[in-house]
């Protein structure tokens, strides 16, 4: 019999259309405004939702198929690692200090983005768009789970990693992250688009991870780089989806360009200011350094950053309106903020150090004209101060929050590195403090949006605590003498060099 | 409208002064003197002087600054919302008009700690 029967297998493109077809039903008894209720009021104007391609479509079942697969291998090595004691091969317990900052300020992102995603999944029309951000929702709960799993092997053996999720909630110096995506999450759909897809997946991702894992090579930990490479090849994927968003609603409406702008504008400065902690990391924290924060900033934000600028330009966008106050700040950002974290080491939940010589002479090198000038003079001040003194140079004086990125507000003036930049606004009769103009500008747009923000140090002096800093830290998770402090007197330091040395002498 | 929403949208500020129980926030800085960090803090009764602030509250955080031996409290060039300004010592906060959450910069031209001037 010569009968041609159909092909057996569907084309990826069919299978793709069969498996979205019901998710684009047109409904019958209600309007599409009352079942998408939220893709109109950000002013957003969309023609034709069937535009939005999606590139690198996948179908459920190849999405699991490769995702169980990475699964398998991450999970047999963080065995291998935790059977290997992979906590004793990391350069030394300073490492410790990058993890505790990522596992408080950045894992709780993924899962925000999690829970974002998920949203807008919900709340945006497009059949292709719907499945794209579905698949990513499940993305970034993965991500939090694996750096979550990854790290919990550490905090069997060392202090600081046990109270991560109330950190992220009520400590100080994660606010900068948890207001982040606070802020996205609490935007419409489009906004929260270009927030998280674009802004920080596309545009800012690189300077976080790429710097971040090469790290976790480079001092010997092997469960961070295993979760970086899960990740990664998701990344790629979040990226697609980010861009093509924001292509998207340039080629719907020319009257979307001035919306998408302010938000590119927003969402880079509200990145720069997450990524000073990553800064910190970078030319302070990792014991076996990758590369100086300005060295990355030049790989992954100038050259990324500008062909990026470049390639949108022809849909009118301009590179962000911070972008040159942030250039000049990223040969700042990273002594100005460790400084502060040096002095307030009574309320970190990791432990800092004053840089040794040599670290100091590598800083120079990296810093040329700032580190000498402005930088090392107060180190090695703080230094003979502690020597003199024979205690912790500390500083008890509970700074001033940013009313928006809510760091304490110790960034400069633009032009001039010696005097702390000022900026206020009132409003209703209330006065509200910002670290840059960058900061000030996103209050001033939509200020009844942060007026409601909770700033770690106010809230501090207020019912219940009132100003009582022991039983702040009950509140925030931090053990007074385990957690906190300087690097050179911490059980981490004591026990990782005491085990070590068990391993490899008889004594 | 003040924030992009679907409707009206009121928010409640956190930080108003009736959350101090009585007292108010106001911060101090000391320009080209970043040894510490960012503006100091305090949270104190209006009724306190502005003597008390100084002495009580402001210079024990401030030894850590080898300047502060130096300072002479009468040749303090005062800023209050960046304009210049001249602070009564024996006063009450509230009647130097020092309001909830104000920042009062000190300018002191001559002393420049550990770190360069421009």
């Amino acid at each position: 019999m010569d009968m041609k029967t159909a092909n057996k297998k569907l084309s990826l493109k069919d299978k793709y259309k069969l498996f979205t077809r019901d998710l684009g039903w047109e409904p019958t008894y209600r309007t599409k405004e009352e079942v998408f209720p939220y893709v109109q009021y950000e002013g957003i104007k969309i023609h034709d939702w069937d535009k939005w391609e999606d590139p690198f479509r996948l179908t459920m079942d190849s999405y699991w198929k490769y995702q169980a697969e990475k699964e398998r291998k991450f999970y047999a090595i963080i065995d291998a690692h935790a059977q290997n004691n992979g906590h004793l091969h990391i350069t030394d317990a300073r490492y410790l200090s990058a993890l505790k900052v990522f596992l408080q300020a950045i894992s709780p992102g993924e899962y925000a983005a999690h829970k974002g995603f998920a949203r807008v999944g919900r709340e945006f029309p497009g059949v292709g768009t719907q499945v794209a951000c579905q698949m990513q929702a499940i993305d970034e709960i993965r991500h939090a789970q694996t750096q979550i799993h990854a790290l919990s092997n550490y905090n069997k053996f060392y202090n600081g990693f046990h109270g991560f999720a109330e950190h992220r909630d009520r400590i100080w110096y994660t606010s900068v992250a948890r207001s982040f995506f606070d802020d996205a999450m609490a935007a419409g759909p489009f906004e929260f688009m270009i927030a998280i897809g674009f802004s920080f997946e596309y545009v800012l991702t690189n300077l976080l991870f790429v710097p971040f894992m090469s790290g976790a090579a480079y001092n010997g930990d092997m469960a961070t780089v295993t979760f970086g490479f899960s990740a990664q090849s998701d990344e790629a994927r979040h990226m697609t989806l980010g861009l093509e968003c924001i292509k998207f609603m340039l080629e719907q409406d020319p009257d979307n360009l001035p919306i998408v702008q302010a938000w590119i504008d927003k969402w880079f400065w509200r990145g720069i200011r997450v990524l000073s902690l990553v800064s910190t990391m970078m030319d302070y924290m990792l014991p076996k350094r990758v590369m100086s924060w300005r060295e990355a900033w030049n790989i992954y934000g100038i050259e990324n950053g500008s062909a990026l600028f470049k390639d949108l330009a022809r849909y009118g966008i301009r590179a962000p309106k911070g972008w040159d106050h942030a250039e000049e700040a990223i040969d700042h950002m990273s002594h100005q903020l460790m400084l502060g974290l040096y002095q307030w080491k009574f309320g970190t939940s990791f432990h800092v150090w004053i840089p040794s010589d040599e670290d100091m002479d590598w800083l120079s090198k990296k810093y040329p004209t700032t580190f000498d000038k402005y930088y090392r003079p107060r180190w090695e001040h703080i230094k003979k101060h502690e020597a003199a003194t024979g205690a912790p140079f500390n500083n008890f004086g509970l700074p001033k929050l940013c009313q928006c990125c809510q760091l304490p507000t110790l960034f400069t003036e633009p032009g001039d590195p010696t005097l702390i930049c000022h900026r206020e606004s009132v409003y209703q009769g209330e006065r509200y403090h910002f670290c840059s103009d960058g900061c000030k500008d996103i209050f001033d747009n939509e200020p009844e949006k942060y007026i409601q923000a909770w700033l770690p140090m106010p809230g501090l002096m207020q019912d219940p605590l009132n100003g009582d800093l022991a039983g702040w830290m009950d509140w925030v998770f931090l053990k007074n003498g385990e957690d906190n402090g300087d690097y050179a007197t911490s059980q981490d330091k004591h026990n990782f060099e005491l085990w070590r040395s068990m391993a490899s002498s008889n004594q | 409208m003040t924030v992009v929403a679907r409707k009206e949208y009121v928010a409640v500020p956190r930080d108003r002064v009736e959350n101090f129980n009585g007292k108010q926030l106001v911060f101090i800085s000391w320009d080209h003197h970043l040894l510490l960090s960012a503006p100091i803090m305090f949270c104190l009764l209006p009724q306190a002087t502005f003597g008390e602030l100084i002495e009580s509250h402001l210079l024990p955080l401030l030894q850590a600054d080898p300047d502060t031996a130096a300072l002479d409290w009468s040749k303090v060039e005062w800023l209050k919302e960046g304009q210049p300004w001249v602070p009564d010592f024996e006063a009450s906060l509230a009647a130097n008009g020092i309001g909830h959450k104000e920042q009062l910069r000190m300018h002191t031209p001559g002393l420049n700690t550990v770190c360069a001037v421009n």
